[in-house]
């Protein structure tokens, strides 16, 4: 099996998100699969990012420790990754941006004018990028016509024909002067030349997408990264599905407009970060006793506070599953993967509908950011469920209560401009007509009527992936985007003949607590993987099914955990075992 | 026909006898008939405070949801569904402490919604506390030295804001004030509708008598011009011997819904949401 990794580095601000996201797509355009991850400062210009894509035959899931070809546009580029390109690997640089006076042992090294390749045509110093990326592809045996395709899809759109051939120009040039002058550098081959058509989309998109699809019509949310291209991607559609689009002043506004929006009977959601999120608690509550449906997507990074803007981290799950003031029903949905990310965005909306109540989707900056590569999501059988709504005529129209306590917990919902089923929906404790009502009685009637809710859910939803062989000696535990690396970790623990299985919770609201004990009363040696410091799962895990892990792998750097290191703790902690 | 009587509900309001709310629902009420307003196709969306507690007292649709936030829901059950009448309901603790950013962003917005404030310069529900609009030196529960800031002036802030339909109201002139709740729910974008509100029970200073002395009403000043911005910031600081009523401003613009081709034709509510083709999203993503 063919694979490499390639890496760009260079200053914030020169197009560098563009650029790698254009090479991992060029190769699922030629039928490969490709997954990314960037890093970068908060700031717009200067600073550092890097952007970087593996491409490989085979389905991959994450990016990995090493790399095969680094494209230093600078410097500091040049110096800081230089290590870590494996041997036999490639290093292009700008040799009109600065010079290198070492170079690592058994790596080749491309000098190239990037800039007067860029500029001889006609193009502007940025479009060194394309230069590079044209360099780039001569490296391997794909063919050059699919990175010219997605140059011009990308650019064509953004900045008119002109731009875009200029920018193919640019590429032609790098691939030329490679050619020309590198010929006999042994290439990275790919055998297979398969066609297969897929996505290559973010966590965020297929958010979006899902939202879309489920017949989202409000948007409202307030600029927060890693959360923001949602909004982003939902504006820039806002026209052709027929979807109001509000940036609004601040997150408080942003989750009340999608109550109130969904009060009035479309379907609504809101986006944010950690620190948006804590100022829509209080209005995660509104929702949650005035029983109006609302989807919250957190996308978190690392806190307390501003914490680091643009880097991951999954410290946020005990948050939601406390957050606001009171006790109340809730839904926590954490996608592992972009497509969990379309498919449970879905979801959500049903069962904000259907029970009435306020569903969070819970990702992080390593999700909601980095392109996987995905067949294109399948559409059959997704049906909107709008639950239980009042039709004119229906017996429960008549005296209609609109907080019935049924035996489910859902009552019937009606909405405004219906006739003759007026009601109130009330921030305050209510009786079933929605009036204010303080009785001792009501309020246990009330309170047990919203929490019957999530049990009748609980009977409905799969909260659990298995993946792995049955009888391991290590089972792995882990939510949300955890998964990729997770997964990978998976194969490389089985080529050193390890028996090891991965249990991903998706659901940890309402907790599959009956699915989590099956597997781990069975498992060997439970591991705990999770990009936090106090090991949050490991506590919920604990707390509903009395069963500890074994061992915690914990991350809290910033950073998404890679393959290989996962393995290594695992290698650590088995070895340590044996004393 | 809407009657008063099918607006009105069998529990009776919980307000202090004599609260200057009680002319405020009257009032309101009394607008939605001479409107004859279809009371399944009003909603009326409150804060919290003793204003909050109106719409339980109104048979309206109504969504009673959290201090300060009454906006940002009245604005969204607007945009979701552009044919009900939206009315906004709060206090001046609602509307000009706790929720001031979603009120002036309320106002530039100019979704076409109504505002009603009822302003008593106190916290009543709290029992006695200084708010936003509390004059100088006001001694309450929380300022038993005497307040240090100087009150917020909410026509002049709504001025400021682009606001295309400012005006003040008296709880003790419940015709007065009427005519100004139906002016502000016809005019196309977001009303302000501040309404001097004696609290009788925890504010001494700003009571009926007080204002029964001072206000005055713009309508009888036959100089006064409500769609010249420069006079109306001048009316919005006279406060003191005497005290203006009225509409201090109006604009026509268009509302933020006028600028949405995407409920150009049918309400968001009313558009359909089974089987949304999202190929070409796919194909994007290819």
């Amino acid at each position: 099996m063919t694979e490499f990794s390639w890496k760009i580095g260079g200053e914030a601000g020169y197009g560098i998100m563009t650029t790698g996201f254009i090479f991992g797509k060029s190769f699922v355009r030629a039928g490969f699969f490709a997954f990314d991850i960037n890093e970068y400062p908060s700031l717009i210009r200067g600073g550092h990012n890097t952007y970087t894509v593996r491409v490989s035959e085979e389905p991959i899931f994450s990016h990995t420790k090493n790399i095969n070809i680094l494209v230093a546009l600078n410097d500091f580029a040049f110096e800081k990754h230089k290590n870590e390109v494996k041997k036999g690997g490639f290093i292009i640089y700008d040799t009109d941006t600065f010079n290198i006076n070492s170079k690592p042992k058994d790596v080749n090294i491309l000098p190239i004018p990037l800039t007067t390749l860029a500029t001889e045509k006609g193009g502007q110093n940025i479009m060194r990028n394309n230069v590079a990326l044209g360099a780039s592809f001569a490296l391997t045996n794909v063919d050059i016509k699919f990175l010219y395709e997605v140059i011009n899809d990308v650019f064509k759109e953004k900045k008119g024909e002109n731009i875009a051939s200029t920018n193919i120009e640019a590429a032609k040039a790098g691939y030329e002067f490679v050619q020309k002058n590198f010929s006999n550098l042994k290439k990275i081959e790919f055998t297979h030349n398969r066609k297969e058509k897929r996505m290559y989309i973010n966590g965020n998109e297929a958010i979006a997408l899902g939202a879309i699809k489920a017949g989202c019509k409000f948007y409202a949310a307030y600029p927060m990264t890693p959360a923001s291209s949602i909004l982003h991607y939902l504006a820039l559609k806002e026209y052709d599905y027929n979807i109001i689009v509000k940036q609004t002043e601040d997150e408080i506004s942003a989750i009340h407009m999608a109550i109130g929006a969904s009060f009035a009977g479309v379907r609504a959601m809101t986006g944010t970060s950690g620190g948006g999120f804590a100022l829509m608690t209080e209005a995660l509550g509104l929702a949650a006793i005035t029983e109006t449906p609302v989807v919250v997507v957190l996308a978190q990074r690392p806190g307390p506070s501003t914490g680091m803007p643009t880097h991951t981290e999954q410290s946020d799950l005990r948050f939601v599953l406390h957050a606001s003031n009171g006790e109340f029903p809730r839904v926590v949905i954490a996608p592992g993967d972009v497509s969990e990310c379309f498919y449970e965005t879905f979801n959500a909306f049903n069962i904000a509908e259907k029970y009435q109540l306020p569903v969070i989707i819970l990702t992080d900056k390593f999700l909601a950011e980095s392109h996987a590569t995905t067949d294109p999501f399948f559409l059959e059988g997704l049906k909107i469920d709008r639950g239980m709504m009042l039709n004119k005529g229906q017996p429960e129209a008549k005296d209609y209560k609109r907080y019935e306590n049924t035996i489910t917990g859902i009552s019937f919902r009606a909405l405004p401009s219906q006739e003759n089923v007026i009601f109130k929906a009330a921030t305050d404790e209510h009786n079933e007509y929605g009036r204010l009502e303080e009785d001792p009685v009501n309020r246990i009637l009330q309170m047990d009527k919203r929490f019957r809710k999530l049990k009748v859910l609980e009977g409905e939803i799969v909260g659990t992936k298995f993946y792995g062989v049955e009888d391991a000696e290590i089972t792995i535990i882990g939510w949300g985007s955890t998964k990729g690396p997770i997964l990978e970790a998976l194969k490389i623990l089985a080529k050193k003949g390890m028996r090891a299985n991965y249990l991903q919770i998706v659901y940890l609201m309402p907790f599959p607590t009956n699915m989590v004990k099956v597997v781990l009363e069975d498992a060997k040696k439970k591991i705990l993987v999770e990009n936090n410091k106090t090991a949050q799962l490991g506590g919920l895990i604990k707390e509903m099914t009395g069963i500890d892990v074994d061992y915690k792998i914990l991350k809290y750097d910033g950073r998404p955990f890679i393959p290989e290191e996962i393995v290594a703790k695992i290698e650590e902690v088995l070895t340590f075992d044996k004393f | 026909m809407t009657s008063f009587e099918e607006l009105t509900t069998q529990e009776k309001p919980t307000w202090c006898p004599g609260c200057g709310n009680f002319g405020i629902l009257t009032a309101l009420k009394n607008a939605i008939v001479e409107l004859n307003l279809p009371k399944h196709e009003v909603v009326i969306v409150a804060g919290i405070g003793c204003s909050g507690h109106l719409p339980q007292w109104i048979n309206t649709f109504a969504f009673h949801s959290l201090h300060g936030r009454a906006l940002p829901v009245a604005q969204a059950i607007k945009l979701a569904n552009h044919k009900l009448k939206v009315i906004a309901v709060g206090g001046d603790g609602d509307g000009y402490g706790i929720g001031t950013a979603h009120f002036i962003h309320a106002m530039r917005r100019n979704v076409n919604i109504t505002y009603i404030v009822h302003n008593n310069q106190i916290y009543g529900l709290t029992t006695g506390q200084a708010s936003p609009t509390s004059e100088k030196g006001f001694k309450s529960k929380s300022t038993p030295h005497g307040l240090i800031e100087p009150p917020v002036n909410p026509i002049a802030l709504a001025l400021a804001s682009d606001c295309s339909f400012v005006a003040r109201g008296f709880a003790g002139d419940v015709k007065h004030l009427t005519h100004l709740i139906v002016q502000g729910i016809q005019h196309k974008g977001f009303a302000l509708i501040d309404v001097l509100q004696p609290c009788i029970s925890f504010n001494y200073l700003n009571t009926y008598e007080y204002f029964m002395k001072r206000v005055y009403k713009l309508e009888e000043d036959n100089s006064y011009n409500f769609t010249n911005k420069r006079l109306a910031f001048e009316k919005a600081f006279e406060w003191g011997e005497k005290i203006p009523i009225g509409l201090f401003y109006k604009e026509e613009r268009k509302t933020y819904e006028d600028e949405l081709p995407q409920i150009a034709e049918i309400p968001l509510v009313k558009q359909n949401i089974n089987e949304i083709d999202i190929s070409s999203l796919i194909e994007e993503m290819c």
